[in-house]
């Protein structure tokens, strides 16, 4: 798998690092709301199919990516900048 | 149906081995059970035995995709250990070691069962007393754990380097002697035969392409094969689950589906008689019966339902059989295959009853449910029967999450990648 960095180029799969699912948002801080906290924590739409997930050019620039992704045969339809408009992702 | 002896052997010999007959029945689906289980993997099939032989339920249909055992009860490095940390971990493997201890004699079937010990080894003070820990934690559970010196390791593993030079020196190692590993195939076709000579349907090729429901209750299944309805529906698709899910109606779920790689070498003389996990990364070898290394390391980390991964997790783990044992570094890939791995939120499975009435629940076995699955099964098919947990399936519900309850062995949280 080759990843296309928006501002490297084509690069291998092990200069990245997978963050998890993009399409996860995190309530607001102050949010009292279990269920949707529980949701956002735990709960994944796992998709076969296209992905929309976070991916960090660790070994590189070290910019953090959204990319959509194919979960069936690793083809990548996208690569953007992740901005201030997403939010989420695995901690590690 | 098939017996095995050595005169059937003989026999069969002589006549050019074109009379053995099949070890199973290949009915076509009835339009009613008492129990559908869908998924005809180790799981399933185990499961499915497990509510004919102990509960007296045999109107019972295993509806499988594709072949018999074509997923990931023929994919993996066929350990079985219960050397766990947390008492809910304890209480379950060990539950299944015992199953596995008379599991030939029970189905009739050489499951090739071979308690040759695996061994854990540590390469720093700190994991050493992390792995003393885990030994204690099993021995108090009634579990068997030895710890060993580099010299007791040296002389048990010739191959190893215990020399203070290694690229990761041994500082000693855990070991369960009771554990071992098992012919994996030989487990779904065991568990396939014992259950279809007592009365349950297997029905290959046939695909569940969505739910029939009388409101909320789940009342059957649409198949590739028609419709078929039963009291009760189990789930048992390890990294399937997720779209079998979506096919009910749940739209998101504790599981991320993920490859998980496999590699096996050419064949060589006796070379290692036990299975020997490697502490500084992430790797578990043994030598199958055909002379071959079998092994594994971590997943490759993203999510995916391929079946297949990529280079750089080959290259990763098998720089780390090298760094163990330095002597195969010339040894070529004979194999190497992808199985998707049903990755749960805190690295434990969930056998329950539910999400939805008349539905029940058996998955998030991440990469460890080879060695699970005769209690997996047992204790699946007692919830389907009795509407209620055995013990040791108690603590693995889906509502954990939520109470806070997670079953979390390494602490790594709900990144199912890691664990």
């Amino acid at each position: 798998m080759l990843i296309d960095c928006p501002h490297c180029g084509a690069r291998d799969l092990s200069e990245f690092s997978y963050q998890g699912d993009a399409t996860r948002t995190r309530p607001d801080p102050a949010s009292t709301d279990t269920k949707a906290w529980i949701d956002y924590v735990y709960n994944r739409p796992n998709p076969a199919g296209k992905h929309r997930e976070y991916w960090q050019h660790a070994g590189g620039c070290r910019a953090h990516l959204v990319i959509e992704r194919d979960t069936l045969n690793h083809e990548i339809r996208s690569v953007a900048l992740a901005r201030r408009d997403y939010n989420g992702g695995d901690a590690a | 149906m098939a017996e095995y002896s050595a005169f059937s052997l003989l026999k069969n010999a002589f006549s050019g081995n074109r009379d053995w007959k099949p070890a199973w029945r290949k009915p076509d689906p009835k339009p009613n059970y008492d129990v559908i289980v869908i998924g005809g993997g180790g799981h399933g099939l185990a499961t499915a035995y497990y509510l004919a032989a102990e509960h007296g339920i045999t109107n019972v249909a295993v509806l499988e995709r594709g072949w018999l055992g074509s997923g990931n009860i023929g994919r993996n490095t066929t350990i079985v250990r219960s050397n766990y940390l947390l008492p809910e971990s304890v209480r379950f493997y060990e539950h299944s070691m015992k199953l596995w201890e008379n599991l030939s004699h029970e189905l009739n079937y050489n499951v090739m069962f071979s308690q040759r010990g695996v061994l854990n080894l540590a390469h720093s003070p700190g994991q050493a007393d992390a792995f003393i820990r885990r030994g204690n934690a099993m021995r108090h559970g009634g579990v068997d754990a030895e710890w060993l010196t580099p010299c007791e390791i040296g002389r048990k593993v010739p191959g190893l380097d215990i020399s203070g030079s290694a690229r990761f020196p041994i500082t000693g190692g855990l070991l369960q002697p009771r554990a071992g590993t098992a012919r994996h195939d030989a487990v779904a076709w065991g568990y396939a035969r014992a259950a279809d000579r007592r009365g349950v349907d297997l029905i290959e090729n046939c695909e569940v392409t969505g739910f029939l429901r009388d409101g909320d209750k789940i009342t059957g299944v649409s198949t590739t094969r028609g419709d078929i309805r039963a009291k009760k529906v189990a789930l048992a698709v390890a990294g399937s689950t997720s779209r079998v899910l979506e096919r009910a109606g749940i739209d998101t779920f504790p599981i991320e589906s993920h490859v998980l790689q496999a590699f096996v070498s050419e064949a060589l003389k006796p070379f290692v008689d036990c299975v020997v996990t490697f502490g500084a990364g992430h790797l578990y070898m043994s030598q199958s019966d055909k002379g071959g290394l079998v092994f594994g390391g971590s997943l490759d980390f993203y999510n995916s339902y391929a079946q297949r991964g990529n280079l750089p997790t080959v290259e990763d783990v098998t720089s780390e059989i090298c760094a163990m044992f330095p002597t195969v570094a010339r040894l070529r890939l004979l194999r190497s295959w992808g199985g998707v791995m049903d990755m749960s939120m805190d690295g434990s499975p969930i056998i329950t009853k539910g999400p939805l009435p008349g539905l029940y629940l058996n998955c998030g076995w991440c990469y460890g449910g080879f060695k699970a699955t005769p209690a997996s099964g047992y204790s699946f098919a007692w919830t389907i029967a009795k509407d209620e947990p055995h013990t040791i399936n108690a603590p693995f519900t889906l509502k954990r999450f939520e109470r806070g309850a997670a079953i979390d062995e390494t602490g790594h949280g709900p990144t199912p990648k890691l664990h």
